[in-house]
């Protein structure tokens, strides 16, 4: 992989973030010409509260001042105060953003792991039991909405069994410390995780099983089974390697999407990350907050397919990158 | 004048032919044909609300004699809310508004991704440059939160989450369509059409329009479970119409009644199955069609 193929990549994500960092300008004050207006509608506002809400979503000055202004704040990381904990923008989402990127890496981690599993026994046993069992399971899976998936397990493994805590990350009567509280954590984490994994699992068999397919058809195949080698050593040492390849992408750009995937699930176990922080913010709606989260989660999506453009030029050496 | 009619007859008639075919194929395609079943019998469901449910027990006003929580026992078919409504009648009125918006914000979403794939895939030089990018632009910026901040500013209406949902999944269409027309206009034929001093709109809606028809048909029959699915995230978080009811609806209504803590299955099942059985079933025929439609596809399942 070359340094000019690197820089390319790199400036190519940089310019799409000065487009999402535009584009959040204008949904915000182009698309509706008085937010105020539109966001309080149906209540009764003083002209004096009405001209403070405008000062404070920065609507004084013109057009290009106002993005001037906003350019510089985004710039220094600095979008706003929220209104309802009238604390920074920046530090509720730092705050908030560990317990998301926990739950996600687990669930994205898991979800690929047993996803490939499945996807490689139902292409290898091509339209045997096995294959339409796990085709129909990871078909049904991907028809429900996630968050009700959730509220089943929910209703399922907390309320009925109560093996599970109905919400939150940690036992709020308990103080307990080390590693306790981190399997504390861990126990209330565990159907969340569950929920994202069975969620996100079918998209990883589906590909994995149309890879491998397409795999099983390549030469080195057959020559690997003329040299007389085992079923199972031709699968794990020659087939499964390269049908990975557009797995190991797919993961690191669902890990961006999901980032912000995961609000309704978040919302359902009162789990406290970036989804449940843009579920209150909606209930203001905290526009500050919105933004900051709109801007987050976009810059990590373009971040994740960076990485994924840069390790799939480094895993598949067919991709020019001179 | 003769000669053109005609020409225009063989070319319609070739248009049928290929559509009897696809059809028979289609016909002796299991899984499509399961998927088609099931969704007439949703589509029948919801036209024939009116018939098969009392829309007066959607109305808290008008279910105050009736008795909350019950179970489909003590109140078939299937049991009331906390404010005494029919889950029937929501279940059955909100597949209506859960089919509209999943159908009506795949159109929109279908003209944009079509127009932009196929004049960006067209035309040379800056304009194609441009929308290559932004459609590039647009697949990175997620789906979700983009369309809260939209349907948080344009506030909650049915109009409103359809154009939201429309405007936000138009990219994946449009990449698809570019790619397969970047292909399409190096064809002889489209050369020979051109150098026989045919226009860029004669050559368009001609030749490449026709040829990338079954791909966006393969692709609308896949967009629509994506947007009843985002129909029903949007109104679970609570920017769904609060006066019509939908599958979203009922499930955030459930959730925040308590059904969960109450295990009133009878209240938050339905929606869910209601959700499912659509997706399988648009993703049954898309997948179906995808098949039918691509010859190479079509090799690979002998």
């Amino acid at each position: 992989m070359s340094f000019r193929f690197v820089t390319r990549k790199v400036f190519a994500a940089l310019a799409t973030l000065v487009f999402v960092v535009c584009f959040n300008f204008f949904l915000f004050r182009v698309v509706e010409s008085d937010p105020v207006a539109s966001l309080y509608r149906g209540k009764n506002l003083t002209l004096e509260q009405r001209l403070e809400l405008r000062e404070q979503f920065g609507l004084e000055g013109s057009q290009a001042t106002q993005f001037v202004r906003y350019l510089q704040q985004t710039a220094q990381l600095n979008f706003g105060r929220s209104y309802s904990t009238n604390r920074p923008v920046m530090s509720d989402i730092w705050e908030r953003a560990w317990p998301t990127i926990a739950l996600v890496g687990v669930s994205t981690l898991l979800s690929a792991v047993f996803g490939v599993l499945i996807g490689i026994v139902a292409a290898w046993r091509r339209r045997s039991k096995a294959d339409y069992g796990w085709t129909g399971f990871t078909m049904a899976t991907y028809s429900m909405p996630d968050f009700w998936l959730g509220m089943l397990l929910l209703v399922a493994f907390a309320v009925t069994l109560g093996w599970f805590p109905v919400g939150g990350i940690t036992d709020t009567s308990s103080d307990a410390t080390g590693v306790a509280k981190l399997f504390d954590q861990a126990h209330h984490m565990f159907l969340p995780a569950l929920t994202l994994t069975l969620a996100y699992l079918g998209e990883y068999a589906l590909v994995m099983r149309s890879s491998l397919i397409d795999t099983m058809r390549e030469d080195y195949l057959t020559l690997a089974r003329a040299k007389g080698l085992r079923d199972v050593a031709v699968r794990n040492r020659h087939a499964v390697p390269n049908a990975l390849l557009p797995v190991v992408t797919l993961i690191a750009i669902n890990f961006g999407f999901v980032l912000s995937g995961a609000i309704a699930v978040e919302a359902i176990y009162s789990w406290p990350g970036l989804g449940l922080l843009s579920y209150e913010a909606l209930r203001g709606p905290d526009l500050p907050m919105l933004q900051g989260l709109f801007l987050v989660f976009s810059a990590a999506v373009i971040a994740m397919n960076l990485v994924a453009d840069l390790l799939y030029a480094h895993l598949d050496p067919r991709v020019r990158t001179e | 004048m003769v000669a053109a009619t005609s020409a225009r007859t063989i070319a319609w008639q070739r248009r049928r032919r290929a559509l009897a075919q696809s059809w028979a194929l289609f016909r002796h395609h299991l899984p499509g044909m399961i998927g088609l079943g099931l969704l007439v019998a949703i589509v029948a469901m919801a036209l024939l609300a009116p018939v098969i449910s009392n829309s007066d027990e959607l109305q808290v006003v008008k279910t105050v004699e009736n008795p909350r929580w019950a179970t489909p026992s003590e109140f078939p078919p299937l049991g009331t809310d906390n404010f005494g409504r029919s889950v029937w009648a929501q279940f059955v009125w909100g597949a209506r508004i859960s089919l509209l918006v999943g159908l009506a914000a795949t159109l929109i979403a279908i003209v944009i991704g079509s127009a932009v794939g196929i004049a960006g895939g067209f035309y040379r030089g800056v304009g194609s440059a441009v929308l290559g990018r932004i459609t590039e632009w647009f697949l990175v910026i997620p789906f979700l939160p983009l369309a809260i901040v939209l349907a948080a500013i344009l506030g909650p209406s049915v109009r409103n989450i359809i154009l939201v949902i429309g405007i936000t999944s138009w990219p994946s269409t449009a990449r698809l369509v570019r790619a397969q027309v970047l292909t399409l206009k190096e064809r002889l034929y489209v050369e020979r059409s051109r150098a026989l001093g045919a226009s860029n709109r004669h050559l368009m809606g001609r030749h490449i329009f026709p040829n990338v028809s079954p791909l966006i048909l393969a692709n609308l029959t896949l967009t629509v479970p994506v947007a009843i699915l985002s129909e029903t995230t949007l109104s679970f978080l609570g920017l769904g119409d609060p006066t019509r009811a939908s599958w979203g609806k009922m499930l955030e209504e459930s959730f925040k009644a308590g059904a969960l803590s109450r295990n009133a299955w009878w209240y938050y099942l339905p929606p869910g199955l209601g959700i499912m059985a659509v997706v399988l079933a648009f993703t049954l025929i898309g997948t179906a069609l995808e098949e039918i439609l691509d010859p190479r596809l079509r090799e690979k399942r002998r």
